[in-house]
């Protein structure tokens, strides 16, 4: 009886059956039911006899620190990596998921958490990848056949991109949604969304979870990874959570709450809601002064100053024209007009080794292509912007001392990792982020601007970055954060800064910013 | 599999975030489509500015006679610029294809004249002969794991030895004039067949590399490897056959050049990679892989065979040429990156 029921061939139960546990039955035809799976890199035991259940229709949040395992353990259910221990049911039988092929013939489909996507391509020849549509025997593209498909797909998820447009000319948050749409390309009994809206604003994210609904109600069972706690509420219906590799507990809708989780998570309480300590810094030296700053197409007449001490916010939406604000301001963009002042001079910037030179640090919203060496250590990623200071006169590297600095970082920032040998390929998104903050807190710029510096960060992690920069802007370093989470921005700026499309909207000081002020600003010139 | 209708949000028109603001960064693809033609129009501005320069410089420039000896030097490295230019996009390197092609006229030269074999088996021998070389290759780099820098050096050596050792370094004439005509004969009248094959060679290469899935997957591995292959592209599988492609121009260009000879000259062979790399990165493609075109690389080439001819017209010696050759790589490959830094 069981070997046929747990078969199931014809869905005889019906697509959203499955006998419950506590009738009392001995077979459940979960969608997934993965247990006891073990995975080990060499000196990291990345997952150790994890388990859960995935149902058809339903929302399931994975949970849990950087490097907690998450990524992993989607990995091997994505037939990337392979498990050392442990059992894969799908739809009842035991299945062996031995490459990406063989989880896209079960219908398992991955958003990888870091971008997965071919920058010379276009976004229909991207989409489709590996199933482009085909005549004469398979080898010839049809495609025009494929741009139609793309434009019907893209207009279905009522996503605003242009099929024949090349991705790597897209921003992130657009290249996001590009896998995205690639994930929703194929029909899938299970779908993994690994930190989908780390890149995304608030609007983009709820189109997504719209997109969720709407796969829910066809059965899709959805496996959902995020450390924006708020997102659980809107739509998990169950949240398991994992630490240090191992299955701590699965909540039931209803039964979870944020601060729940994140004591499960973390295993201590973290206030999300906190404001920073009220600090005047209106009385305090302009650093930095930015006039009349313009850009060929996006920035348009954007002015302020940055004061010693000040954590500056710029807040606004996707599009709204932030990193371009910073990206002109070290060089990395033309600027069509705008004068920068630093201390009082005014200084002349074309190219990001000028910013550098000028004591400008800039973190980039994109770590992977602008941020980090990913084939590098760690020690060498940390220490690559200040290795002046860790050579002899004769300009020989001294690894001793930088092993050490790095080392610090390591610990300050609860970077996971064996080692500071570790290559920084082999890091956990999260713990990837931390390794950029490393290496502009360590380069000790007077002026410093985080391009969404807690992007795929943890709960707790993120903590202890605020209260770094809340640190570094104490002792007289000033800071702008760019970031499209709004509690943050509210959490950690003294100011902030609001943009709409292109200009300055407004200037808010923290104590009289509310989210509600706030989006007043970021949508003013948007009707 | 049944086709499930992929959900349909509803949009709220009261809210004021669009997806794609006013304003926006990005450009359109107009804008796109010109500035991936700018290396190569670049190029070919470049090789008109050479044409005329030469023809007003000496009036034996461009001459009917010249100009055909112009296309005939180029057809070998044009040959091989082709097939070389698609692992190049891959961001891949294949440094064998010189003395591989010697390696082929040498073969060619085995089957025809010292085995007697009949001529057509002869030539598909000699291009069989780059055609395992090429997968060889690509066998190294997928299973061994090998750089392809290193792999195709190292079948650069294999190959010269081999060569030298078959040969006996001697040259291998080859007696009959049809084979000869391969190269030289004039299907239509003043053109050597050789240029006619190195068309042949471009438009199909071109529509491989453009129409087919073979291209689309150059073009994928060349941009992101990783991500190719986590689709569900086996991206070893296509890059053996992308390098067995290569051996196969590698193969064509060996038949030619022996036909051209009238013998397999085991000697020649090295600096043939090189200007074909250099014939690639000229027109235009990356050398980090994921952009190029054959008419990039067919403009390529023709701008170093009109440098050397020119130069060789206006009596520069041969040590000067290099020069300017260098300099001329130098400049291509600094407007590219030029491009590269204003897009980013
Ligand atoms: N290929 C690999 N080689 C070595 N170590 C690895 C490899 N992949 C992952 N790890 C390690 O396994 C652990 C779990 O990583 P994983 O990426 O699964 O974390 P995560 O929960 O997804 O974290 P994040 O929230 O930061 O994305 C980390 O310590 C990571 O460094
Ligand atoms: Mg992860």
């Amino acid at each position: 009886m069981s070997a046929i029921v747990s078969r199931d061939p014809v869905g005889v139960f019906g697509p959203d059956s499955h006998l419950s546990n506590e009738a009392g039955s001995i077979v459940t035809t979960h969608l997934l039911d993965v247990d006891g799976i073990s995975k080990s890199f060499p000196g990291v035991q990345a997952l150790k006899d994890v388990q859960f259940r995935l149902d058809r229709g339903e929302v399931l949040a994975l949970v849990g620190e950087n490097g907690a395992g998450k990524s992993s353990l989607m990995k091997i259910l994505s037939g990337i990596y392979t498990k050392d221990e442990g059992t894969i049911r799908f739809e009842g039988n035991e299945v062996e998921i031995d490459g990406p092929r063989a989880a896209q013939a079960l219908g398992i489909s991955i958003i990888h958490q870091e971008m997965n996507l071919m920058p010379h391509l276009t976004v229909a020849q991207n989409i489709y990848i590996g199933r482009e549509p085909r005549s004469l025997g398979g080898f010839v593209l049809r495609e025009r056949a494929l741009n139609k498909k793309a434009a019907e797909l893209l207009k279905r998820l009522r996503i605003d991109l242009d099929p024949r447009q090349e991705v790597g000319e897209l921003t992130v948050a657009k290249q996001q949604m590009v896998e995205i749409a690639k994930a929703l390309s194929v029909d899938s009994k299970v779908l993994i969304m690994d930190e989908p809206t780390s890149s995304l604003t608030a609007s983009e994210s709820e189109t997504l979870f719209r997109l969720i609904e709407g796969l829910k109600a066809d059965g899709t069972g959805i496996i959902y990874i995020s450390h924006r706690m708020e997102e659980l509420g809107r739509i998990a219906d169950r949240v398991t959570v994992i630490r240090d590799g191992r299955y701590v507990g699965t909540l039931e809708k209803g039964s979870f709450d944020v601060p729940t989780i994140i004591e499960m998570m973390v295993g201590r309480h973290i206030d999300e809601n906190a404001r920073p300590a009220v600090i005047d810094t209106h009385g305090n030296d302009v650093v930095l002064k930015v006039e009349n700053l313009s850009t060929r197409n996006v920035v348009n007449d954007v002015s302020f100053e940055l004061r010693r001490g000040e954590i500056l916010g710029f807040a606004g939406l996707m599009g709204a024209g932030r990193t371009e604000v910073a990206r002109a301001i070290i060089g990395a963009d033309p600027k069509s007009s705008g004068t920068i002042t630093i201390n009082g001079k005014v200084v002349s910037i074309s190219k990001p080794t000028d910013a550098v030179r000028h004591g400008i640090g800039y973190l980039s919203e994109d770590r992977k292509a602008l941020g980090l060496l990913l084939g590098q250590t760690v020690s060498e990623n940390i220490l690559l912007p200040s290795l002046p200071n860790f050579t002899n006169p004769l300009g020989f590297v001294q690894p001793a001392k930088g092993k050490n600095v790095a080392k610090r970082y390591v610990d300050q920032l609860k970077i996971k990792t064996p080692s500071v040998q570790q290559v920084t390929k082999l890091l956990s998104g999260g713990n990837q982020q931390k390794v950029v903050i490393a290496k502009w807190l360590e380069r000790d710029c007077d002026i410093l601007i985080f391009d969404e510096p807690t992007r795929g960060i943890d709960v707790g992690a993120k903590d202890e970055i605020y209260a770094l920069l809340n640190d570094l802007a104490a002792r007289g370093k000033s800071i702008i954060v760019i970031s499209s989470e709004l509690p943050e921005v509210l959490r950690l700026s003294h100011r902030i800064a609001v943009m709409a499309t292109g200009r300055i909207t407004g200037f808010l000081d923290n104590e009289k910013a509310t989210q509600n002020s706030v989006m007043e600003l970021a949508t003013r010139g948007h009707e | 599999m049944t086709t499930s209708t992929p959900p349909t949000p509803t949009a709220s028109a009261k809210n004021p975030e669009q997806i794609n603001p006013p304003g926006g960064t990005e450009r359109r693809p107009i804008g796109q489509v010109l500035r991936s033609q700018l290396q190569q129009s670049l190029a070919f501005a470049t090789l008109v500015v050479l044409i005329i320069f030469f023809s007003i410089s000496s009036s034996s420039f461009f001459t009917v006679s010249n100009i055909s000896g112009i296309l005939l030097s180029t057809a070998v490295i044009g040959i091989l610029a082709v097939g070389t230019t698609f692992v190049i996009i891959t961001g891949g390197i294949d440094l064998s294809i010189g003395t591989g092609m010697t390696l082929c006229a040498v073969m060619t030269g085995v089957f025809i004249t010292d085995m007697g074999l009949p001529l057509v088996v002869g030539v598909i021998g000699g291009i069989a002969t780059g055609a395992l070389m090429g997968l060889i290759n690509g066998l190294n780099i997928t299973f061994l794991g090998l750089p392809p820098f290193i792999a195709t050096l190292a079948m650069m050596l294999i190959a010269q030895g081999l060569a030298l050792v078959i040969s006996g370094v001697a040259p291998i004439y080859f007696a009959e004039q049809a084979f000869k005509d391969i190269a030289l004969g004039t299907l239509i009248p003043g053109l050597p067949n050789a240029v006619l094959i190195l068309f042949a060679c471009a438009i199909v290469a071109y529509v491989v590399l453009s129409k087919t899935i073979l291209g689309r997957y150059t073009f994928a591995i060349g941009s992101n490897e990783e991500a190719t292959r986590l689709s569900g592209v086996n991206t070893r599988k296509w890059t053996i056959l992308i390098y067995t492609v290569a051996g196969i121009f590698t193969g064509i260009a060996g038949v030619v050049i022996a036909a051209r000879l009238g013998s397999a000259q085991p000697q020649l062979g090295t600096g043939y990679e090189l200007q074909a790399i250099a014939a690639v990165i000229i027109g235009g493609t990356s050398l980090l892989g994921g952009r190029g075109s054959i008419l990039g690389t067919l403009i390529g080439a023709l701008i170093m065979s009109v440098l050397i001819n020119g130069l060789r017209i206006l009596s520069i010696q041969t040590e000067w040429q290099n020069v300017v050759v260098g300099i001329v790589i130098l400049v291509a490959v600094f407007t590219d990156s030029l491009r590269r830094r204003r897009e980013a």
